[in-house]
């Protein structure tokens, strides 16, 4: 047999990549410390030394960057702090904040920041709403005698404290940028609203320079724009929290506590502490802490969290469990094979996290745009304040100040730099709830644009062939399967010797040479075959309600083989969902024609490649490429690599408990071509939703700006107000955030039809 | 009103030479880590000199609590890291080609670059 045993399933895409051993060992054992008092490279060696000589230390490395060191190997933390303090520097363990102890973090600092800008809007707002009133109503807002030149002055002291009180925050990060040449949103605030008021306060403090019709006090729109953007964010600060909302609740997936069985007795340990190999007892109900294989116990475990599977998993010895994942009916006791960062769920997370902080390229020009935003901004409110200083009508100096005013806070790169970003968070996230992890906003945007799909099924016939010669013999309903299928291949039976039916556990026989048994588990360990490793394969087939049974030659197993409709019930509807989303479907597989157009005909796709050898999967991939389609592949991440690599977005097929698949576009959790449905629809609907917004915040920076400006006036004697202008700006970046919101409420899965 | 005028365009030039034209100075990769104070709509330092091909770390203090703030892109790297409030935050950056690579936050309002070479 040429082939690795594990590649051998007649099922493709439920194969399990499993750890190397090394990478456990080298996570067991890590221990960090951080160093205080270190300072030189020469403390580096010191420290190292010092601690290389403790027992049980393979290696100590520090890192004086980070004042940090991390020692591998199996000496006691005491020893080792003690060994660094005896050469006079100090250390403590490295705390590793977990996800959940962050994120609690960050939602209290995003609710203090929301609280203060709501204080400060409310003051802002208590002056500036009356002065607005007193404005609308028709209240005098210009300064001609004394008495109103008092009043004014008092208001406009008041407006400075609001400006100190409420808007310092844009003031100082406007001086700071300004002297790092660079230009921000605080920017054109403080210089719109700085403008104004001061402009305000020299009508105050000298009247007669200015026009009669100029004297005018814009007091009123300093306070209202500041209590305005404040609001604006503080309600922003509320929507970005909800964008969030599905990496929160994969961290919610954690638990904090696990329960371990330690000298005989359970004793509840934090999460953190859990070892690998420590053994863990999960009880009905709870929630499994950390991936394991199951010693003992029976029980079901609902997936769906993760997968998007909506049916629990039966599990039972062997069986691998995940973290993250709810114990619905037995009690099991498992034993840890990864915790901490290396948990399924952990790099789940990370995953998302990463993809939902990539850009995709859709988002390119956007950027660009907002590199010279602001000086662009800035150039076109003097620009246009000449313009009315220059062909105004009296009394120009007003116009030229309210128009540079209003350009200056209508002008919202935010909303420009917010569209893009905000989709892909809630899109991103949509996608992880279905079970879908998309790699990066590139692949994102690849798979809205998918025009065709090729779906992989493999056949492995030698094996077969071999399993059918020794079947051949048996007339278990299964063993007749198998005879079938490979006639079915035009496969030539091989003749077998020392045929014997071993009841209850399968059959053996030998063909040239060659020692084959072909059953169940059992028949396995009667004949000490190891199938440790491939058991979980045959449980998710034996899940999937096909019929596992292992096979071994000359004492080595050699394949897996489920016997079933090689077709999924669920694929039919989903493919009929790829096609009437207008996808070119088509199966790729390395049956014989015959094969392949009863299972195509079946599942109603009308295209194929039938006798596709495993090399050339990637060779079609290209050729569908070559006829301007841009090609999704569905296929598993191990064997079908190359081909998707090849593809414009590759789709690998994993399992809840496999993202080893990394370098797949997108990963598929769920054993399904749902997944692939679901992540084109999530895929479209967010570039879609990217498109609405990024047409929206242009659309509402190119009208607004120059209808601030002043460009209606000359032909409908429009000017717009600075306070409308701030009250727009403030809601336009909202706006962006709840439509990405929107996203949130988008349906996926089957119930979608 | 021509004196209003020549102030007028001397201001556009200025801004344009302050924001766009003007380089400010760089900081060079020396002993240790670069830290990179995030505060008050800026990086200090936000030019930042690198040698090629070697990787680097960079350790960010994140003092601004608005949320433009909370994240820096490296997107030539396909980095994007989340910053803690009032915490360090390493980030490595792998080895690069000679080469400017900017690093901002989502909405491009924080910027900087890494001078490679």
């Amino acid at each position: 047999m040429k082939h690795p045993p594990s590649n051998q399933s007649k099922s493709c895409g439920h194969r399990h990549q499993h750890d190397q051993p090394s990478s456990r060992s080298s996570s067991l054992n890590r221990q960090e410390f951080d160093i205080e008092g270190a300072s030189c490279a020469s403390c580096v060696a010191k420290i190292e030394a010092s601690l290389n000589k403790v027992s049980g230390v393979d290696k100590a490395e520090m890192n004086l960057a980070q004042r940090m060191v991390t020692v591998t190997g199996s000496a006691d933390p005491g020893n080792l702090i003690e060994a660094i303090e005896r050469i006079g520097y100090h250390a403590k363990i490295h705390e590793q904040g977990s996800e959940q102890d962050s994120l609690e973090k960050k939602e209290r600092a995003d609710q203090d920041y929301y609280k203060r800008l709501m204080r400060e809007m409310c003051i802002a707002l208590a002056l500036g709403v009356p002065l607005m009133i007193y404005s609308v109503v028709g209240g005098e807002m210009t300064v001609t005698t004394n008495a109103e030149r008092l009043i004014w002055l008092v208001i406009g002291l008041l407006t400075l404290g609001v400006m100190v009180f409420s808007g310092k925050h844009f003031y100082i990060g406007a001086w700071k940028s300004f002297v790092n040449h660079s230009a921000n949103m605080d920017t054109l605030i403080a210089l719109g609203t700085g403008t104004a008021w001061l402009y305000s306060m020299m009508v105050v403090f000298f009247p007669y320079l200015i026009p009669d019709l100029a004297r005018h006090v814009y007091f009123e729109a300093t306070a209202m724009i500041i209590g305005l953007v404040n609001l604006g964010l503080a309600l922003e600060i509320r929507a970005r929290g909800r964008t969030s909302e599905a990496i929160k609740r994969l961290i919610g997936l954690q638990t904090k506590t696990a329960r371990v069985i330690r000298d005989g007795k359970d004793v509840d340990i934090l999460i953190e502490q859990v070892q690998l190999d420590d053994r863990v007892r999960v009880r009905p109900g709870e929630k499994i802490p950390v991936d394991g294989l199951v010693l003992e116990g029976n029980t079901s475990v609902d997936e769906s969290m993760l997968t998007g599977e909506p049916m629990p998993v039966e599990k039972k010895e062997n069986d691998e469990v995940v973290g993250g994942t709810i114990n619905k009916t037995g009690s099991i006791v498992f034993r840890a094979t990864r915790v901490g960062k290396d948990t399924a769920l952990a790099r789940i997370i990370g995953m998302v996290k990463r993809a939902q902080n990539s850009k995709p390229p859709i988002g390119r020009l956007a950027d660009l745009i907002s590199g010279y935003f602001v000086p662009t901004i800035m150039i076109i409110s003097v620009a246009s304040a000449l313009a009315w200083l220059n062909f105004g009508p009296e009394p120009a100096i007003a116009f030229a100040i309210v128009s540079a005013t209003t350009v200056l806070i209508i002008a919202c790169p935010c909303a420009l730099g917010l569209a893009t970003p905000m989709s892909v968070m809630v899109g991103v996230g949509k996608a992880a709830e279905a079970g879908v992890l998309i790699r990066n906003g590139e692949a994102l945007q690849m798979s809205a644009k998918i025009t065709a799909n090729l779906a992989a099924k493999c056949t492995e016939d030698e094996v077969l062939l071999l399993a059918a010669s020794l079947e051949a013999g048996s007339e278990h309903p299964l063993a007749m399967a198998i005879v079938e299928s490979a006639k079915e291949r035009n496969l030539k039976l091989k003749k077998i010797e020392g045929f014997s039916a071993i009841a209850g556990q399968g059959v053996e026989g030998s063909v040239v040479n060659k020692q084959l048994l072909l059953g169940n588990e059992k028949l396995m360990h009667e004949n000490r075959i190891a199938i440790d490793t491939h058991v979980e394969v045959a449980q998710k087939m034996a899940s999937e309600a096909m019929t596992p049974m292992y096979f071994a030659v000359d004492g080595r197993l050699a394949a897996i083989i489920a016997v079933a409709d090689p077709i999924k019930a669920d694929s039919i509807p989903a493919i009929r969902r790829l096609q009437k989303s207008g996808l070119r479907v088509i199966m790729l597989t390395g049956d014989n024609r015959a094969t392949a157009k009863a299972v195509a005909d079946k599942v109603g796709i009308s295209e194929f490649f039938a006798e596709v050898l495993p090399g050339d999967k990637s060779g079609k991939v290209q050729a569908l490429q070559a006829e301007g389609e841009v090609v999704g592949m569905t296929g598993d991440g191990i064997n079908d690599a190359p081909a998707l690599a090849m593809a414009d977005v590759g789709f690998a097929i994993g399992t809840g408990t496999d993202v080893a698949i990394e370098s797949a576009d997108i990963t598929l959790m769920r054993g399904s071509l749902h997944g692939l449905a679901d992540a084109i629809a999530v895929s479209k609907a967010t570039l879609r939703n990217i498109r609405q917004n990024l047409f929206g915040a242009f659309v509402y920076n190119a009208a607004g700006v120059p209808f601030a400006a002043g460009v209606l006036y000359p032909f409908f004697g429009l000017l717009l107000s600075p306070v409308i202008a701030g009250a727009a700006m403030a809601f336009s970046s909202l706006t962006v955030v709840s439509n990405a919101n929107r996203l949130r409420f988008f349906k996926t899965g089957e119930h979608q039809e | 009103m021509l004196i209003v005028n020549v102030l007028g365009l001397l201001l556009i030039g200025l801004i344009a030479w302050w924001f766009w034209i003007y380089q400010p100075g760089e900081v060079s990769a020396g002993q240790g880590a670069i830290r990179v104070i995030v505060e008050d709509g800026t990086y200090q330092p936000s030019r930042i000199r690198l040698p090629a091909g070697q990787s680097a770390t960079l350790q960010f203090l994140r003092k601004d609590a608005s949320p433009c703030a909370e994240m820096v892109l490296f997107s030539d790297f396909d980095i994007s890291e989340e910053l803690p409030l009032d915490h360090y935050k390493t980030i490595t950056l792998p080895a690069m080609n000679p080469g400017e690579y900017d690093f901002t936050c989502q909405m491009q309002m924080y910027r900087g670059k890494l001078i490679v070479e």
